[in-house]
């Protein structure tokens, strides 16, 4: 039984990257830009769950919605503020302003919650479940976890595939110009995707906060970064490969841990990640380009 | 007398630059007007100058995002002082020991480069960068998992901890895991830095001028046409990313003789500090030397320089970054500079 323990825990850790990794995925595949910043999103969203419900006392729903609130918020005006002005140059460029961002995200937390860990209670409030006789025991918020990833990629994949919105946001991530000669407004589309994405970063604190209840200024850092590694995984700009890439990370760095050695199993997630990339260089089930000469 | 040539005047006045810096620093050390804590920062410095150079050999020269930059610091710092801590009884001579510490420090990044190009060449763009940013924290966490001792018997390895080393009596452990290495002797001083900044700038800017540096750069603008006209895509790119990632062994050298004990963390091999260096990097303008320079001096100075405002230094240094990154990229401040005379003038002088 302690296999099947360490294998759901995985997916449920991978479920959380998976989310995380909706989110880079998303933004890279229409504004063609590695938000670094996506990860301290995570961590404010966590901060915003925090107040509301440990310091401010709201129920637990709430507490989510102001977070998700926040977030969205906070995704948009980072849009508007720091990359809307770039667009158009180097992706190097945005990619150094994102990670401005980045820190200063991080350091803003820092003075305002200070540099100690915040213990989260969980706001998930779901009794774990006993299976085969008591022997294999699923925690609450490993249920909510999975259950959320997967609400989040069909109805993400829905949208984009049967609203006008998700269309616009297909087109514009294919050919920007010409999406914008079809008469679609690109800034809006670009501007939806980072609320999209910023509001799927606070689930995603919440959920990561509430399975690791130690929330920090750099919380958000490291998920961040085995996120974004996870949507190179499963293919950039795809949103099921999202998915895959984030679960299967899961639950490599969770049997790692529990089998070979918890030191070396950030080094075993990326070396698999190597050798994937090596086979397939555009991910699990990222589109293969073609160059034209 | 000869006229000397646009690139050789443009070169010299790039070491001019870096002497005269030197200069200046050591009048204000004679007079006593640095701070212990400036003081403290000036090898740090050389190391950021070198590693934002060799930086810029890969990404602006070569073309090719790299995020594991730190990782070559890391096997650089940890083969020298690895090789010191091993050989301060042996070699007697202070300077021969250092000098042996960075051909071992440059080989040994140098090699990593050549064996983690191999494969990691064959990638284009994001992937790449994910990739080197995968090898960089699996060097370091290889590293925090690593115990090596030696006795009489010879060298002792182990995955686990130190008492897995099965060592006779008299053994010491040199590498302790997550506790690095201790007793580096400390060679590392400014002038030392100083004269490496400036070997590094040498080797890169006459690897631009010359015709493998030519080929890189053509290889970077147009992959497909250098490779019709004859020239070898793998070699030119594998050399200049080798040569890099030696170039960051060598700041790595620097760093681990400045301080007496050798961790590696994520704040100082992680990818947070390979992401700070391609900051220097496109901060000063990719393919351009001197800016790498003053960038990373600039930016490693800046949170000394502002520490009067006591919390909020950090948070100023990330929104003088954005606003930086903004004022010289956004096409709109750009064309309201193109018009603006005082810009424009300036803009023209650093063209030249």
């Amino acid at each position: 039984m302690g296999f099947l323990s360490y294998l759901i825990s995985g997916i449920s850790l991978g479920s959380v990257y998976a989310i995380i990794a909706l989110g880079y995925t998303m933004v890279y595949g229409i504004a063609k830009m590695l938000n670094f910043a996506h990860g301290d999103v995570i961590m404010i969203g966590g901060y915003a769950v925090f107040t509301a419900v440990s310091v401010a006392g709201m129920p637990p729903g709430i507490g989510i919605l102001v977070a998700v609130v926040v977030c969205t918020a906070l995704g948009v005006v980072i849009e508007k503020i720091a990359y809307k002005p770039l667009r158009g140059t180097s992706p190097l460029a945005v990619l150094i302003t994102a990670i401005g961002v980045s820190y200063f995200l991080q350091n803003a937390a820092l003075l305002i919650f200070g540099s100690g860990a915040k213990s989260f209670t969980s706001v998930v409030n779901v009794p774990p479940l006993k299976l085969a006789g008591g022997a294999l025991t699923i925690s609450g918020e490993t249920m909510v976890t999975i259950a959320a990833c997967i609400v989040i990629v069909i109805g993400l994949s829905c949208f984009v595939k049967f609203t006008k919105s998700g269309k616009a946001m297909l087109a514009v991530s294919e050919d920007r110009q010409a999406a914008q000669l079809m008469g679609i407004n690109v800034n809006g589309t670009i501007a939806l995707t980072f609320a999209i994405g910023s509001a799927l970063a606070a689930i995603a604190g919440v959920l990561l906060c509430s399975a690791y209840p130690n929330l920090t200024p750099y919380t958000g850092s490291m998920p961040g970064i085995k996120a974004f590694t996870a949507a190179v995984f499963g293919g950039i700009g795809s949103i099921p490969g999202a998915m895959i890439g984030g679960i299967l990370l899961g639950v490599i760095e969770n049997l790692s841990k529990a089998y070979i050695s918890s030191q070396l199993s950030d080094a075993i997630v990326f070396a698999v990640l190597i050798v994937v990339l090596l086979v397939k260089p555009t991910g699990i089930l990222g589109k293969k380009v073609s160059e034209k000469v | 007398m000869r006229k000397l040539s646009k690139t050789t005047y443009n070169n010299l006045i790039t070491y001019g630059i870096i002497i005269l810096a030197y200069i200046l620093v050591q009048i204000l050390l004679a007079t006593g007007s640095l701070s212990s804590l400036m003081e403290g920062l000036l090898v740090p410095l050389c190391t950021y100058v070198i590693l934002a150079v060799s930086l810029n050999l890969t990404v602006g020269i070569l073309g090719e995002l790299s995020l594991g930059h730190a990782g070559f610091m890391c096997v650089g710092a940890f083969a020298s002082a690895f090789f010191s801590v091993n050989m301060q009884g042996v070699i007697p001579s202070d300077g021969l020991r250092f000098f042996l510490a960075l051909v071992v420090g440059a080989a040994a990044a140098g090699i990593f480069g050549l064996l983690i190009g191999i494969p990691v060449l064959r990638l284009r763009g994001d992937y790449l960068a994910i990739v080197t940013l995968a090898f960089g924290e699996i060097i370091k966490n290889v590293i925090n998992a690593l115990y090596v001792g030696r006795d009489a018997a010879g060298f002792h390895f182990s995955m686990k901890d130190t008492a897995s080393l099965n060592m006779a009596e008299d053994g010491q452990v040199i590498l302790k895991g997550p506790q690095g290495i201790t007793g580096t002797p400390g060679d590392s001083t400014f002038t030392v830095g100083v004269i490496l900044v400036l070997i590094t700038v040498f080797i890169v800017l006459n690897l631009t001028h010359s015709r493998a540096g030519r080929a890189i750069m053509a290889i970077r603008d147009n992959r497909i046409a250098a490779e019709s006209v004859g020239i070898n895509i793998t070699k030119y790119k594998m050399m200049a990313f080798s040569i890099s990632a030696a170039l960051a062994g060598v700041a790595g050298v620097l760093y681990a003789h400045n301080l007496s004990s050798l961790t590696a963390t994520s704040k100082n091999f992680g990818y947070n500090q390979s992401i700070m260096i391609l900051v220097f990097v496109v901060l000063g303008g990719m393919g351009n030397i001197r800016g790498s320079i003053i960038a990373a001096v600039i930016l490693t100075l800046l949170p000394e320089l502002i520490r009067g405002v006591g919390d909020y230094r950090m948070l100023i240094y990330s929104i003088v970054l954005i606003v930086m990154m903004i004022f010289n990229w956004s096409p709109k401040i750009r064309a309201w500079r193109e018009a603006h005379p005082l810009f424009r003038r300036g803009k023209r002088g650093e063209e030249a």
